[in-house]
């Protein structure tokens, strides 16, 4: 009965949508015209990073501080005492592994250098990042992390922190994250170098500080 | 109908569907997915309306992109907390209220 109520609710939901999706938006705001006539105050040659990094600067500090706050409640709520229970190791996929992980590295930096100008940038590198260290842990050959390290808690938050000290230091400008135009460029390289290490680590850090086994604690 | 419009509609019917994957599903691991359906719906919702005249728009663009890293964050935070029920309570479902 009530998967039948749910089920036709969703149902009716999703028509009255799309309904309304396919109304004439009434005359919306073109923001295109808007980023276009700004490109060369950005400081960089790609839209979107413009938006993320120049226009819309203050949605990603936020997003890299909710990344960050991520991390800090799982590490709060307490790891499981867990031990690394060594994996049946395969010589091939691990050879193969370690092959793949200079590669990632290389097209991680690449991503972050492309951003300026085409589709790539600091959340696409970090992704690569941390995909090499998941990679890596599958493969048993890097284990599981147990208690975050001094360095590895540095690492983690110095994307966050180079950017609020960079958004901080424009304050004398007038407003938070307004990049002087001849300075922009670097400064938004700048970032995205700290948000690609950081991000790489949070997100290798939410895989590896979960997939230890509590299974053995008893 | 446009491209654009194929992918809104699309991100329609599976906002609805993941809407009603977490009202009807217990188990916590399925329903987080459907909770991932249903942003996943919304992020094509966003890119599809966007898509006007083959142009794309770079502020919902940057905006998903946006979007998806906190999903990813909250999924994880989601993920977590109900490991830490089951290590608790051996359950993988939250208490039915009884009132």
């Amino acid at each position: 009965m009530r998967r039948l109520l749910v089920g036709s609710g969703a149902a009716v939901f999703a028509v009255l949508l799309i309904g309304a999706l396919l109304e004439p938006l009434p005359g919306g705001i073109d923001l295109r015209i808007a980023v276009a006539s700004h490109m060369a105050a950005s400081g960089v040659e790609h839209p979107v990073t413009a938006v993320l990094l120049n226009f819309r600067g203050y949605d990603t500090l936020l997003e890299i501080a909710v990344l960050l706050l991520a991390v800090i409640v799982i590490l709060a709520g307490g790891l499981d005492p867990a031990v690394d229970r060594p994996r049946a190791a395969n010589p091939i996929l691990q050879s193969l592994a370690r092959l793949a992980t200079p590669p990632m590295i290389v097209v991680a930096v690449y991503l972050l250098w492309a951003g300026a100008f085409r589709p790539g940038g600091a959340f696409q590198a970090g992704a690569v990042l941390a995909a090499a260290a998941v990679l890596l842990h599958l493969t048993g050959l890097l284990p599981s992390w147990q208690r975050p390290a001094l360095s590895l808690r540095w690492g983690m938050t110095a994307g966050f922190l180079i950017f609020l000290a960079v958004a901080t230091g424009l304050l004398a400008q007038g407003a938070l994250l307004r990049y002087p135009p001849a300075q922009a460029g670097l400064l938004i390289l700048l970032v995205e170098a700290g948000l690609t290490v950081s991000l790489g680590l949070i997100l290798a850090g939410l895989f590896l500080f979960l997939s230890r086994d509590p299974g053995d604690e008893e | 109908m446009t491209s654009g419009l194929l992918f809104a509609s699309t991100g329609a019917l599976l906002f609805a569907l993941g809407l009603a994957g977490v009202i009807l599903i217990a188990h916590l691991l399925r329903r987080i997915l459907a909770f991932n359906v249903m942003g996943s719906g919304a992020f094509l919702i966003l890119v599809g309306l966007a898509q006007d005249n083959d142009i794309p728009d770079p502020v919902p663009q940057a905006m998903v992109l946006t979007g998806i890293v906190v999903a990813v964050a909250a999924t994880a935070l989601a993920l977590a907390l109900t490991r830490r029920l089951h290590a608790l309570t051996g359950e993988v479902e939250l208490p039915r209220d009884e009132a």
